[in-house]
């Protein structure tokens, strides 16, 4: 980011005077540097196309306005948004539910927390220092990531998720993201995740809200793998058609910890989810999957960095993009293999299918490569379905309509069986359908 | 059954097919042989309605409807089956999935109702049983991963599940062992009917000791050129293309 100077846009000084207005309400934090975050954030400016990490996403150019920090709603609007929620419903879970960035003790299962799991809101933990928010930030990448810092300065609150060494709850948790309002607002919230050694812990993560609504969701999710432990997200967004929002997962992972993390876009106008690994210990193995289903003016970005910084890690990560109409996707995927990591393992590959001509997928891949004894490759097509797969199924009957939405559906769904929890899987290809539906 | 008319067919400047006649009956099992390059494949595609190829004159009559202008659906759906030479591999569609889907997409294009989940398995099954295939193999992901005889016999089984009219073979021996041929060929002659036609389109007279047509016509640049009994077979068995042979790609 360093050397490209703007000067200030509208939303820049709108952001620096909400932070302003803000700063007497964090007086007596200490836990996070939000001053800090918020100087950083100062000094960068939202990222335009002539910062390289943001060439396809030019945030300076979407964000006009600065959207003031939601309030927390009341106990009733709470409820009427959640009734509508439908991201993950129909699986059994302890629910964490968050209305405009605000989590809804109410409205959340506190009491009902799977054993060897611990949640404290984010706000009583920042009020009270709680310990484990030494571990906020764990991977250094993201905390040089503009949009990472700006949720920094502003969070606002969240959860700190502990799961005890050698815990293996059956019942995922779900935190469930839910937009509501009529003006145009902005959330931050930061979870904290930490698996001691040998725990067993499945998170789902959805996040929506009502088309038309302009809100600007900037969101994290920190998360630190213990030795031998074993992390599976599931990750949704349907956010409304107005909505711009901005993701953060930070993931540090520990000798033989392992991660599954898969994300379907089909939400918001604008999307960015950026996927910080660190591989911190030897021996792991993470998955890192994504699928985007755009349509009408909407861009969805993944962006990914993998440092692999200790021997043995196994990488595979798998995108698809189905991109209809004059949408964008983006995918970039850095991985970096440091010296000492010898003997890594790693695949990365982005796949799209352009169902018109008019849609466009940007696609970056990168490799740094510091070690000699390794296994790293990547790879990007780009095309629209196969005529040949859509004569054989037409030449069984098939309408043209419903053969390419199964070519569809098979090409996203690659991405998509790498999650292990039946329902969760089951959610995801749900809304693969209905988008494939109301395509038709 | 299926009546061609004068069809005249090109690819991308290349003149394919030059005025080909030929009438298939109903019931009747029709062999088409010929040297390479001849237009063989070209005229299954076309029937079967794949959208690469310009129909420049002609009509193709199923039942005196003039299928050219239907989309290769809808021709299906009208009694229209390929079995291709090389059947696709499909990632990610579930053979099941992908039968289901067919036969329903047939059954509503029809205006029949849908088959009901527990008769479609029982459909399944028993067409299984005959053709030999392992039930693992309705498991996987189509035709992904199945040797060149297995993918033909699910070829087959897609023609006995959907009951076709008019059945196009496109060189279905090609590939298949000695007991794959005898599998294959048994299947398709359990579905011989006197309301069910064939097309066997291949290169090798041992098919048709299989398979034993009615008629045998020979192509050649496009055209039939040929046309006679089962005996034809063995005669150009005997003497080979020779005479047939064109001077496009050997």
């Amino acid at each position: 980011m360093a050397g490209v100077t703007n000067l200030r846009s509208p939303a820049e000084a709108g952001l620096s005077k909400l932070f302003e207005s803000a700063r007497q309400s964090f007086a007596s934090e200490t836990a996070i540097a939000r001053e800090e975050a918020f100087r950083f954030f100062e000094a960068t400016g939202l990222p335009s196309r002539r910062v390289e990490a943001f060439k396809y996403t030019d945030l300076r150019a979407a964000i006009t306005e600065a959207a003031p920090p939601a309030d927390a709603p009341s106990l009733e609007v709470a409820k009427a948004a959640v009734a509508q929620a439908k991201g993950f419903s129909g699986i059994e879970a302890a629910r964490l539910t968050f209305v405009n960035g605000h989590l809804i003790g109410e409205l959340s299962d506190l009491d009902a927390i799977p054993e060897g799991v611990t949640v404290v809101p984010m706000s009583e933990a920042l009020a009270q220092g709680h310990a484990g928010l030494k571990q906020l930030a764990p991977v250094a990448q993201a905390r040089e990531n503009p949009v990472y810092q700006l949720n920094t300065a502003f969070l606002a609150d969240g959860a700190v998720i502990t799961v005890a060494a050698g815990a293996k709850p059956v019942r995922p948790l779900h935190l469930r993201f839910v937009g509501t309002g009529d003006a145009p607002f902005s959330t931050a919230t930061r979870v904290l995740v930490q698996l001691g050694e040998g725990a067993e812990f499945s998170l789902l993560e959805s996040h929506e809200g009502t088309d038309g609504l302009t809100c600007q969701p900037n969101d994290a999710l920190d998360v630190v793998v213990g030795p031998k432990a074993a992390f599976r997200h599931t990750r949704l967004n349907i956010e409304g058609d107005a909505t711009i929002a901005l993701s953060t997962l930070s993931l540090k992972v520990e000798a033989e910890g392992q991660v599954e993390t898969v994300n379907l876009v089909t939400g918001a106008v604008l999307s960015r989810h950026q996927i910080f690994v660190h591989i911190a210990g030897e021996d792991t193995n993470v998955v890192v999957n994504g699928a985007a289903m755009l349509r009408r003016g909407q861009l969805a970005d993944s962006t990914l960095l993998a440092d692999h910084a200790a021997v043995g890690g196994v990488g595979r990560e798998q995108f698809k993009w189905i991109i209809d109409g004059d949408a964008t996707g983006v995918f970039q995927g850095k991985i970096i293999v440091r010296q000492a990591a010898q003997k890594t393992d790693g695949k990365m590959k982005s796949d799209c299918l352009l169902l018109t001509d008019e849609g466009q997928m940007m696609n970056k891949p990168e490799l740094e490569i510091f070690a000699d004894d390794v296994a790293c490759g990547h790879g990007a097509t780009c095309g629209a379905p196969d005529d040949d797969l859509l004569f054989y199924l037409m030449a069984r009957g098939l309408p043209r309509a419903i053969a390419e939405s199964l070519l569809v559906q098979a090409f996203v769904g690659e991405a998509v069986e790498a999650v292990t929890h039946e329902g969760a899987r089951a959610a995801l290809v749900g809304e693969i359908e209905a988008w494939l539906k109301a395509r038709v | 059954m299926l009546e061609i008319k004068n069809l005249v067919v090109q690819i991308e400047d290349n003149r394919i097919l030059n005025g080909l006649n030929l009438t298939v009956n109903d019931g009747e099992v029709a062999a088409i042989m010929g040297p390479n390059g001849s237009g063989k494949s070209t005229l299954s595609y076309v029937i079967a309605g794949k959208e690469d190829y310009e129909v420049l004159d002609g009509e193709i009559l199923l039942d005196g409807q003039n299928v050219l202008e239907m989309a290769a659906d809808e021709r299906a759906a009208a009694g229209i089956f390929l079995a291709f030479q090389y059947p696709l591999e499909i990632p990610g569609v579930g053979t099941m999935t992908f039968l289901k889907a067919c036969l329903n997409a047939q059954r509503k294009a029809r205006g029949e109702a849908e088959l009901s989940t527990p008769d479609f398995i029982r459909a399944v099954n028993g067409a299984a049983d005959k053709l030999e295939i392992n039930k693992e193999m309705l498991k996987r992901a189509l035709n992904v991963g199945f040797s060149g005889g297995e993918k033909k016999r699910m070829e087959i089984l897609q023609m006995a599940l959907l009951q076709p009219k008019f059945c196009v073979l496109d060189e279905t021996d090609s590939g298949l062992d000695i007991d794959a041929l005898r599998i294959v060929s048994e299947g398709v002659n359990a579905l011989r009917d006197k309301n069910r036609s064939f097309l066997v389109i291949t290169h090798y007279q041992r098919l048709l000791n299989h398979i034993v047509p009615d008629t045998v016509h020979v192509m050649s640049k496009g055209q039939i050129v040929k046309t006679g009994g089962k005996e034809l077979a063995l005669e150009l068995e005997a003497s080979g293309y020779a005479e047939y042979r064109t001077n496009e790609a050997a």
